[in-house]
């Protein structure tokens, strides 16, 4: 399954790119996220639940950041495994663009299920998945458009 | 004809248990001290393992043991093999690749198993399975048969070099060629079979307990076959000596094929059983059912047929890939050469013909016989093409058969098959006239006017069953001979059990077989009992498949029944004081004909036990046993006529009438056999519109759930018209060619041939689901044409 998109979060390129590297605002934003670590500068360890179709299952995984050019753009490969439910593993390209003093961001996203889910779920993994991506942007955009939030960020980085 | 005889409508003595709920199915053996086995199975197609960590499922309460592949081999229980040898046309044997019940190094499909929990309960053990840590190395899959054989495709088994297991022909090709080169019309079509799950209402289970003490097994199991697993636990998978191994295959729910093979999970049970002093339960849930049961099908074939200028057929070419998946299963290798292509000929006089096979592996689970097995795709492919030519030639389909129909018999074909009877045009004549063909003219004109499109198709289906002479499968390869056996016991008091080799798992042997002996001997139907599935009980025998219990079960029986008879009346002849050519047996009474002299049937059977007064010489009791070997396959035939309706709006097609004329030999019950052709027929109707299973490029099975995999439903087929034409088979006691396929193998090119003549384009493939149709339809600018 492939999947583009692009939203448009009302703050400072800088800004966004910190959050998308910080793993306290990425486990507030990934729906279902119970727990989110940063391993090493580029690598995360996440615990997820989600609920595709009839397979519900908790997911642990890693995710791995490629290619990372500050703050412009990375590649962010990810692997979970939820146990009998099988697996899911994808990856997705993110590039921000400044627009103003807002931040168009890009993405290009590839995913890859296993086992229970692609025997149950596989029709209502591309729904499910454009809806969980459009629960993420909608909390991210939410997020750093508090002002302060962003504001904060905004100033952390310079 | 008695009015519980050979023809009798007896309503089924078994349904009165089955539809009260209280038939007794694997799954409701309990044993003392059972104990649940869960399986863990592979979420990839393709991944080599690098360890198993057991330590978390361990340590969970309840769990007895985690058991894996390599403890399995350790102690010595034997690969899984597929039990007939096909030569390639190198001469090279196929090549299999080893199968263990659980996987040692790789795992092949998504499904195959790399380790079993044992536990307290099937929950726990369900759990447990989930906290086993297996560590794959993903490895890249194919599930497609033409991917799996294109240079640098993943290879699945070492010995079998790009994934091919064997390279088979059968025909004369250069003769064949030849006659195609001087035909004056030639047609060719790329044809699919579609991969079927098979869908039996009871999944599969098992139920293994082992006695220490008596170092002996005993396994129930849903099998189609039971001694036959016995034969095959043993001798090759080494589990025990026969002696120490008993199989029981109580009341089964449907097999349709998937319940032939032995599986991994009966291996497992039997051998955890052992590890664990437990008696070890599995039951597949429907989810399983969907990744681990034989799936059926799955061919790609090329094809020429050629006519003369007098549309005779000259010479038919054939080159089919078949998809094994990632295992040979037990007769996996039969279906695509020995069920298959010895089937090209059809109902047709074809002097050449040549048919090439590739056999491959790919990632997906095995794929082995299912309701027809070979004939299917044969009839298929022979159907579709009769019609797509007699479209090219412009002649009328039914007159295209009919120029070709074989009429003499026997015939023998030039791919093995010798047919011995048969009359394929009046069974055509009389299905057009009961489809009323002569008014479909004015049907379309009315359909026409309602904006929809009428179709008609045609298909005159031949199929082989019995299987068949030992000695014949044996010479092709066959690692079993393919008799059958019965045991006839006259009791004291006069009831009668007969004790079969064949099994009963819908097909009504208990009314069906004992009808027979009923007719026989003119005695109530409930006095008879007919016993089978148990390998203590009865004596060997070869089990039910291939349409092969009336024609070759029952000759077993009827050959006993004849011993039976021969002793029945030199007892009454010695008692009576009469000659035993005088002695006749009818209403209860054996007598002596033309007096008054009788003595009652059960007074025969005391005189047997009792031995007070027997002749000279002779042995007490009255039990007799026969084994019954087929002098040759019997050959079931037949026409079908599909009519339907296609909305070009939505493609949505309906069947409105399904007319069939079958041959099928003598008919013991004309009830049941009714039933095994209206679900044969549904089955095909599910194959032709319906039903498909799917891998996606990663070998992920898609299609693993009815969300997504289609069965046919009341509201999908119509009311079947069901007529014979029947010949009788000359090759067994009672005349009987088989009825259990027929339906699955004659349906689906009926209602392809249908569906494109409804919508006037031949490039629609099966299942022809609405989207596949409308998309059929806006390819070739026909749905226009429709408004």
């Amino acid at each position: 399954m492939d999947m583009t998109g692009e939203f448009r979060i009302g703050a400072p390129r800088e800004a966004v790119w910190q959050a998308l590297n910080d793993p306290a605002v990425l486990a507030a934003c990934i729906p279902g996220c119970e727990a989110m670590e940063k391993t090493s500068d580029s690598s995360f360890e996440a615990t997820v639940v989600q609920k595709i179709g009839p397979v519900k299952a908790r997911f642990h995984g890693i995710v791995e950041l490629e290619n990372i050019r500050p703050p412009e753009s990375y590649t962010l490969n990810g692997e979970g495994k939820g146990g009998v439910a099988g697996f899911a593993r994808g990856g997705a390209d993110v590039r921000l663009e400044a627009d103003g003093a807002d931040t168009i961001l890009l993405y290009e996203a590839r995913a890859q299920v296993g086992g229970k889910l692609a025997r149950l779920g596989s029709r209502l993994i591309d729904s499910t998945a454009k809806k969980l991506a459009a629960k993420f942007f909608d909390n991210f955009h939410e997020y750093l458009s508090k002002e302060d939030n962003a504001e904060e960020k905004s100033a952390a980085a310079s | 004809m008695t009015d519980q005889g050979i023809g009798a409508r007896v309503k089924r003595k078994e349904d009165k248990r089955f539809t009260t709920g209280h038939g007794k199915y694997t799954d409701d053996v309990r044993m003392e001290n059972q104990a649940y086995a869960a399986f863990v199975r592979s979420p990839f197609a393709h991944a080599e393992i690098k360890g198993i960590d057991k330590s978390a499922a361990e340590a969970m309460e309840g769990v007895i043991a985690v058991l894996t592949g390599p403890e399995l081999v350790a102690d010595g229980i034997g690969n899984i093999i597929c039990g007939w040898a096909v030569t390639s046309k190198d001469g090279s044997p196929m090549n299999m690749g080893a199968w263990s019940a659980l996987a040692t190094e790789k795992v092949r499909y998504v499904g195959d198993a790399a380790a079993v929990v044992i536990a307290e309960s099937d929950a726990i053990a369900r759990r447990a399975a989930e906290a086993v840590e297996v560590d794959y190395a993903e490895l890249p899959a194919v599930a497609v048969a033409s991917k799996a054989l294109a240079a640098g495709a993943p290879q699945i088994h070492d010995n079998a070099p790009g994934n091919l297991i064997y390279d088979w022909e059968i025909g004369d090709e250069a003769a064949t060629d030849a006659a195609l080169a001087g035909a004056a019309h030639v047609t060719e079509m790329e044809i699919t079979n579609n991969r079927l799950a098979p869908n039996p209402m009871e999944p599969r289970s098992a139920v293994a307990t082992y006695d220490p003490i008596e170092e002996h097994y005993t396994l129930y199991t849903t099998s189609q076959n039971p001694h036959v697993a016995r034969l095959v636990l043993s001798a090759f998978y080494q589990v025990a000596p026969e002696n120490k191994l008993r199989v029981v295959a109580p009341d089964v729910g449907g097999g349709f094929g998937s319940k032939i093979y032995i599986y991994p999970e009966e291996i497992t049970c039997l051998w955890a059983s052992m590890k664990t002093g437990r008696s070890v339960k599995w039951t597949s849930d429907r989810s399983e059912a969907f990744m681990t049961d034989a799936h059926g099908r799955d061919h790609v074939t090329t094809a020429k047929l050629g006519f003369d200028a007098d549309n005779r057929i000259v010479g038919f070419k054939v080159d089919t890939i078949a998809n094994f998946g990632a295992y040979m299963s037990l007769f996996s290798s039969a279906v695509p050469t020995y069920l298959y292509a010895t089937l090209l000929s059809g109902q047709y006089d074809i002097a050449n013909i040549h048919c090439n096979v590739r056999a491959v592996y790919t990632n997906t689970v095995p794929v082995d016989a299912y309701r027809g097995a070979g004939r299917p795709e044969a009839c298929y492919l022979v159907e579709r093409m009769m019609e797509t030519a007699a479209r090219e030639l412009g002649v009328e389909p039914t007159e295209l058969r009919r120029a070709n129909f074989i009429r003499e018999f026997p015939h023998q074909t030039p791919v093995i098959m010798a047919y011995d009877a048969g009359d394929f045009e009046a069974n055509l004549d009389q299905a057009l006239a009961a489809a009323d063909v002569a008014g479909f003219a004015a049907r379309k004109a009315e359909s026409a006017k309602r904006g929809v499109l009428r179709g008609l198709g045609f298909s005159s289906y031949i199929e082989a069953c019995g299987i068949a002479p030992s000695a014949a499968v044996g010479s092709l390869g066959a690692g079993v001979g393919l008799w059958e056996s019965a045991e006839v016991r006259v009791n004291a008091v006069g009831t009668i059990e007969v004790l079969t080799g064949s099994h009963s798992h819908g097909q009504g042997h208990e009314t069906a077989f004992a009808q027979v002996v009923a007719d026989r001997f003119d005695l109530p139907l409930d006095s008879i009992s007919i016993v089978h599935g148990d390998t203590d009980t009865v004596q060997m025998g070869m089990g039910t498949y291939g349409s092969r219990s009336g024609a070759v079960g029952l000759s077993a029986i009827v050959k006993a029944l004849d011993k039976v008879e021969a002793k029945v009346k030199k007892i009454a002849a010695h008692v009576l004081e009469a000659s035993e050519d005088d002695i006749v047996i009818e209403g209860g009474q054996v007598k002596v004909a033309g007096t008054d002299k009788a003595m009652g049937w059960h007074e025969v059977g005391l005189s047997a036990y009792t031995a007070h007064n027997l002749p000279e010489g002779m042995e007490p009791g009255l039990k007799e046993t026969a084994f019954y070997d087929p002098a040759n396959f019997t050959f079931p035939a037949g026409t079908y006529i599909c009519e339907v309706e296609v909305d070009p709006e939505t493609g949505v097609t309906k069947i409105e009438r399904f007319t069939c004329s079958d041959d099928f030999g003598t008919i013991i019950n004309p009830m049941i056999v009714e039933g095994q052709v209206h679900g044969g027929v549904a089955q095909g109707i599910g194959q032709a519109m319906l039903e498909q299973v799917v891998y996606d490029d990663d070998g992920q099975l898609i299609t693993g759930s009815y969300m997504d995999y289609t069965m046919p439903r009341a509201d999908d087929v119509p009311f079947y018209d069901v007529h014979h034409a029947s010949t009788t088979c000359p090759n067994n006691p009672l005349g009987i060619k088989g009825c259990g396929e027929a339906g699955a193998i004659g349906t689906p090119p009926a209602v392809i041939n249908a569906i494109t003549d409804a919508i006037g384009t031949n490039d629609l493939a099966m299942p022809a689901t609405p989207q596949a149709v409308w998309s059929a339809l806006q390819a070739s600018g026909k749905s226009m044409a429709a408004e």
